[in-house]
């Protein structure tokens, strides 16, 4: 990046790259603009388009950028308030960006009743997070999922989309060790 | 002839790594020239078996399992390709005594076929009861259903055919079918596997239900935690929209059906019906207060029936051999076939679909086979989060509506989560009121605030404060949330609280409160 370059909160750019001047100031990024703009021009002939929009938003940007909003908001003719109202009922639409990986740990019952506690303690010691946080390298978050439909081989896991069962304290430890890369 | 490999594409067999089996067999198949296809076929439900790989012989299907990737080169080096015997052979599939117990009527073809492979469902009677129902009146249809017996298999146990009845007798120019596929009860995996496992009995069954009540839109509302269930759908709706399956005349029939997949977005209330229709059309996924009734104006207002994958994908089974064949199964006014899901602490965990009726013990302890950690059974919850916690004791109820209702229970969709006697029932409490906290939808009081307020008292009783005063104020909040609660979700999280309560009190005396040293 060259020096003078604005950057905001949530691009998905270093955090701290020399020459970047980084600004926490509400600025509509037309590339966002442009590319949300394309994707609910796709989707907005669905019947109920809106879980369908925000979850191109998310696979696009890894999470829902707030400049996404108005842009929605126009296109589907609702307020700014009830897009936001829908997309912070959902567990899974982040506003921030994530790790570079996932790690979604079950602490449902099945889990729990095969040790997904103690593996969740473990996960968490492992990563020196807590769930709902970010290692501060970058590299892993940790999530708590309410049953991945693993629970006849318990306790499970997903990695990134990838699902993990009968996790042991050996294999909890080489997925931990796999998203840390 | 070429032969076949099965290895599932099931989520459970991909979790215990199905995908490193077949590259590996497909390499070997490879290298030693040998004349075999692999087939990723659905799960067979026997899941301490995955992955489950078998081969087609002149005998019939030969199992091995579980399999990894390291024992393929000695299982190709046995003519596994023969059936051949090895460490790992379970001989033949049919004859393992879990599958062979059961009674297979909505799971009949689930591991069987390629279930993407509408040549495959339809050599193993699919679309029979599709075609049978284009040649009927739909008042004929909603007829067979409601003789069938068939009553809701998410949780509630409503009738479907009275469903279906009230929606096509609705005046509308619209209707829809919803599939509620929202699966989040923990011990719970039946709408999964179907879905992976044998997609078009699910997208026949809704094809009926659109005959029935002159529905020409389904929807299939399912969890973004099941990937591998939303792209086998996908496709499979794909596969039957170029074959005529759906479309503007389905099979030819003149009636128009199509349908699609949508995606939640890890919202637990959203299993509730009214809250799925708000998600549905694009909303926060809040409960509506009925009536009206989903049947008279559910999704865009229109009539829409919206009944759980299990119920929907046993249609096509009625449809094909009629209501008195499936009703003859089951008991009391439980009838037909139920998949039970057994899961948790368990030795033999899995599907085993069999006619209500079956006592609890009987399924946990000979079809389970006890704890898989050896340990004594402490509990058992049965129906998800919202079920009730049963003891031993009660292990004599039998596996129907209106036994588990007679007991404080319910069988919701039918999973079962066992427990060794290492579980403190306290804490599991205080999880089930932590969870209604984490999910609850926010729209009645009772349950937004008195899951809160549960773990709080929860969390005073296990530090021994006023250990008494507290176990009524639980109970009592637990009354309240029962009912004052606009859905299941704060109406039936007393279930397992109130049980863990009752048939496990020691686990409520905490040692007395040690005061600090003066």
């Amino acid at each position: 990046m060259s020096a003078g370059t604005l950057a905001r909160f949530g691009d998905r750019l270093p955090a701290h790259e020399p020459g970047g001047l980084l600004l926490n100031i509400h600025q509509p990024r037309t590339d966002i603009a442009e590319t949300t703009l394309a994707i609910v021009e796709e989707l907005k002939g669905l019947e109920g388009p809106l879980l369908p929009i925000l979850h191109g938003l998310q696979e696009e940007f890894g999470y829902v950028p707030q400049d996404c909003l108005p842009v929605i908001a126009r296109e589907l003719n609702l307020s700014r308030a009830e897009v936001y109202g829908v997309m912070s009922f959902y567990h899974d639409f982040r506003e921030h960006p994530a790790g570079r990986h996932v790690l979604k740990l079950c602490r449902a019952e099945a889990c729990q009743s095969m040790g997904g506690d103690q593996l969740a303690e473990r996960a968490k010691r492992l990563l020196g997070i807590d769930f709902h946080e970010t290692t501060p390298d970058g590299a892993v978050t940790l999530e708590p999922v309410y049953c991945l439909g693993l629970c006849s081989c318990a306790p499970s896991a997903m990695l990134d989309g990838e699902v993990h069962a009968r996790l042991d304290a050996a294999d909890l430890e080489a997925l931990v060790q796999e998203a840390r890369r | 002839m070429t032969t076949k490999v099965f290895i599932p594409r099931d989520a459970a067999a991909v979790a215990l790594g199905a995908e490193k089996v077949v590259n590996a067999m497909a390499e070997a198949i490879a290298a030693r020239g040998l004349d075999a296809v692999i087939v990723r076929n659905g799960s067979r439900g026997m899941h301490w078996l995955e992955p489950l790989v078998e081969v087609e012989t002149a005998e019939g299907r030969i199992a091995y399992g579980p399999v990894k990737a390291r024992d393929v080169a000695s299982l190709l080096d046995s003519d596994l390709l023969d059936g051949g015997d090895h460490a790992l052979c379970l001989g033949k599939t049919e004859e393992i005594p879990f599958l062979k117990q059961q009674t297979r009527l909505t799971f009949a073809r689930c591991g069987v076929i390629d279930p993407l492979s509408l040549d495959d469902y339809q050599a193993h009677g699919g679309l029979a009861g599709l075609r049978n129902a284009i040649a009927m009146a739909p008042q004929d249809i909603v007829v067979q259903v409601t003789e069938s017996g068939l009553r809701g298999r998410g949780g509630a146990g409503f009738p479907t055919g009275i469903k279906w009845k009230t929606v096509l007798e609705a005046a509308g120019a619209r209707k829809y079918i919803v599939c509620n596929a929202d699966e989040g009860d923990s011990g719970t995996f039946a709408d999964r596997m179907i879905m992976e496992g044998d997609p078009f009995v699910l997208i026949e069954g809704m094809a009926i239900a659109g005959l029935a009540t002159g529905a020409t839109k389904g929807f299939i509302y399912t969890r973004s935690e099941y990937p591998h269930a939303i792209a086998a759908m996908a496709e499979a709706i794909e596969i039957a929209r170029k074959a005529g399956v759906l479309g503007a005349s389905v099979l030819g029939s003149g009636h128009a059906f199509d349908m699609e997949v949508r995606e939640g977005a890890g919202a637990y209330v959203c299993g509730e019906e009214t809250a799925l229709l708000n998600s549905l059309e694009g909303k926060r996924g809040i409960v509506r207060a009925k009536p009206p009734l989903p049947a008279h104006k559910g999704l865009f207002d229109c009539p829409t029936v919206i009944n759980n994958v299990i119920s929907l994908a046993s249609v096509p089974i009625i449809m094909d051999k009629g209501a008195a064949f499936y009703r003859d199964f089951g008991m009391g006014r439980s009838r037909g076939t139920i998949p039970i899901q057994i899961a948790g602490n368990v030795k033999y965990a899995g599907l085993f679909e069999t006619a209500f009726g079956l006592s609890l013990g009987e399924i946990i302890d000979h079809i389970g086979g006890g704890t898989a950690s050896g340990r004594p059974v402490k509990a058992v919850q049965v129906g998800g989060p919202l079920g009730a916690y049963f003891p031993r004791a009660l292990f004599d109820t039998p596996f129907d509506y209106e036994a588990f209702a007679a007991r404080d229970g319910l069988i919701g969709h039918a999973g079962i989560v066992v427990f060794d006697d290492t579980a403190d029932m306290l804490h599991q409490a205080r999880f089930a009121m932590e969870f209604c906290a984490v999910e609850s939808c926010g729209k009645c009081t009772p349950c937004r605030i008195g899951s809160t307020r549960g773990v709080e008292v929860a969390d005073r009783i296990a530090a021994g404060i006023e250990p008494e005063k507290n176990r009524e104020l639980l109970a009592d909040l637990c009354n309240t949330m029962k009912f004052g609660s606009l859905c299941a979700l704060g109406g039936f999280t007393p279930y397992p609280v109130l049980s863990a309560m009752t048939h496990f009190p020691d686990d409520f005396q905490p040692a007395p409160r040690v005061e600090a040293a003066e």
